[in-house]
């Protein structure tokens, strides 16, 4: 566990600077409350507080910093109160038996595990079954190649609402296949690219010598080619799987969506409940580092059954 | 007309030949035009024999074995392996083929890497384990079979994959600079281990090499060949015995020889100049 102090030591310095930020980005909301309250605070009327830069507001108003670190709905929460709000709408339900309400993040972050899940499933099958037909026809890989990097060039956000019209105009019901379908629109690419690499990665030498055996196309994919792109994708399936989950989010921003970590952004944006937007979005940080984990850990049993040294 | 007896034929210049080229050519077309590989290659390697490639780079020492194992096509003359084309002698398994890299496959080990030219050729697994056994046993890696190739130094590795190339039977075995990468205590090792292994298994070896001191040492022929157009420049039948400590590398016959493959050597250089 060597990498374990430098990892710490980052997280360290991240938290450090979240929290110096927060007193800058809150200190008008602080100074408003303060307001309310019937303090004194300079300069007095809100809108004059409006030209003044949040440096000067901190410079005259000193005793009110603190007041930033505690608001209700705070431009920027600090790292206490998202986690606070996190262990609130998971650890804290769970233990009350109620994980799987619609309050809690548990329940959201499961639907947008199983679109994740189908997505990523969808997408490496298809960015395989490409990569194949690259590496074996010349034609596939002149005219599927171009299409591939095209594809990955139009923006998301753009493409999500239209796959999700589309997907209920031809009687797809709820949003579980036009966000699996999102998510793995994305997650393709990278098991593609990947897995070409990966199959192309044996030498002439290599396959010279399955032709002094006489193999055939079908031994050489299965004896050398296959295995020798192991590596390879599991790589392409770690970022595959970041960018399933991306894509599914990216299916529950529009509206209409109730569920999923995707639609609770939304929401705790709709209704000014930054807390909400921020809980929800480490959720989904955990969620991708979690799934990120799990494949790395495969990778290291496979290779390492494999034999082959990582 | 010769006598036919029916007497054992001990002369292995009356028998037919295992490799046969006749005027030989390839020509590669690149986008800086027309390479002549081979130009005029005429050839004939008997049973049994052990027979060494020598010259500079880019003579096609590489191409003409490639062309024997049906890895390159020529674009004149003829070449008969058992008598086939090069194809069919593939395809008869005629023939194990040792690159420069070892190139056995990191992710399986030894043993398996033995087995997949097996494998491939569909012996039964019983078979496969005996021959593993067997051809282990010729290179003297019986206790390796269970290690992966990165376990094991480049000299073992190399050796793997020459009982990688002896498993299936074939009669020839082709060896292209397969020690050039070891350094010389290695190789001097695999070499006089290599000789052994000739003698008990009466393989018919073609072998491309760099080292006169090696072709010298392990041929029974030495092929000298020059570039550009990559051709034929002397073959050397060697009057050293069958029986071949390391120093005979010091006796006066051996110099000799030695000799003679370095004066074939320039007298190509000077052809190109
Ligand atoms: N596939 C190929 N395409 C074009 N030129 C080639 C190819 N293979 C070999 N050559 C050329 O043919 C010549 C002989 O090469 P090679 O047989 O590898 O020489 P050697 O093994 O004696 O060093 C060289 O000039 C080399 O560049
Ligand atoms: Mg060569």
């Amino acid at each position: 566990m060597k990498n374990l102090l430098p990892i710490l030591t980052v997280l360290a310095a991240i938290a450090a600077l979240w929290y110096v930020a927060v007193a800058p980005m809150n200190i008008r909301g602080a100074l408003d409350m303060a307001e309310r309250g019937g303090a004194e605070v300079v300069p007095a009327e809100s809108i004059a507080r409006f030209d003044r830069s949040v440096w000067r507001l901190m410079m005259d108003n000193p005793e009110h910093i603190a007041a930033g670190y505690a608001l209700e709905r705070p431009r920027l929460p600090t790292p206490g109160q998202v986690g606070a709000e996190l262990w609130k709408t998971t650890g804290d339900m769970a233990l009350r038996g109620r994980a799987l309400s619609k309050r809690s993040l548990i329940y959201h972050g499961w639907i947008t595990l199983q679109s994740t899940l189908w997505g990523f499933a969808l997408g490496t099958v298809l960015g395989m079954a490409g990569a194949i037909a690259i590496v074996y026809s010349r034609v596939v890989d002149m005219s599927l190649m171009p299409w591939a990097i095209i594809s990955q060039t139009i923006p998301i956000v753009a493409l999500a609402p239209m796959i999700i019209v589309l997907s209920s105009q031809v009687g797809i019901e709820g949003r579980t296949v036009p966000k699996a379908i999102i998510s793995a629109y994305l997650c393709y690419f990278p098991v593609l690219v990947g897995m070409v690499k990966g199959l192309r990665s044996p030498g002439a030498a290599q396959l010279d010598l399955l032709r002094t055996y006489s193999a055939s196309g079908l031994q050489a994919f299965l004896k050398l080619r296959l295995p020798a792109s192991m590596p390879y994708l599991f790589t392409s399936l770690k970022i595959g799987i970041a960018a399933a989950l991306v894509g599914t989010i990216v299916g529950e921003l529009p509206t209409g969506a109730i569920s999923g970590l995707g639609a609770r952004i939304l929401i705790g944006d709709q209704f000014g409940t930054p807390l909400a937007i921020w809980a929800a979005l480490f959720a989904a940080a955990i969620l991708a580092g979690v799934l990120v984990t799990l494949l790395d850990v495969m990778q290291r049993v496979t290779l390492k059954r494999m034999g082959m040294q990582t | 007309m010769q006598d036919q007896t029916d007497a054992p034929v001990l002369d292995r210049s009356t028998t037919k030949p295992v490799i046969s080229a006749k005027s030989l050519d390839l020509t590669f077309q690149t986008n800086d035009g027309p390479v002549h590989a081979l130009s005029g290659v005429d050839l004939d390697i008997g049973k049994g024999e052990f027979v060494s490639f020598i010259g500079p780079s880019g003579c096609g020492k590489t191409t003409f074995l490639r062309c024997i194992a049906a890895l390159e096509a020529p674009t004149g003359g003829t070449l008969t392996v058992n008598g086939m084309t090069p194809d069919e002698a593939r395809r008869a398994r005629a023939y194990g083929y040792v690159f420069q890299a070892a190139g056995l496959y990191p992710w399986r080990t030894i043993e398996k890497n033995i087995a997949l030219p097996l494998e491939i050729m569909g012996y039964s697994k019983s078979e496969q384990d005996e021959r593993i056994a067997r051809v282990l046993d010729l290179v003297e890696l019986s206790n390796f079979g269970k290690k992966y190739p990165w376990q094991l130094s480049g000299g073992m590795q190399q050796r793997a994959s020459i009982a990688r190339a002896l498993a299936f039977d074939a009669d020839i075995l082709l060896m292209d600079e397969p020690f050039g990468a070891l350094d010389e205590i290695v190789r001097d090792h695999l070499n006089e281990q290599l000789l052994d292994l000739w003698a008990r298994t009466e393989k018919t070896i073609g072998f491309v090499t760099h080292s006169i001191p090696e072709a010298v040492y392990l041929s029974t022929k030495i092929v000298v060949m020059s570039p550009r157009p990559g051709r034929i420049t002397d073959v050397i039948d060697s009057p050293l015995p069958k029986e071949r400590p390391l120093d005979i590398r010091d006796t006066p016959e051996f110099l000799e020889i030695a000799h003679r493959v370095r004066d074939g050597l320039r007298a190509g250089h000077a052809y190109d100049d």
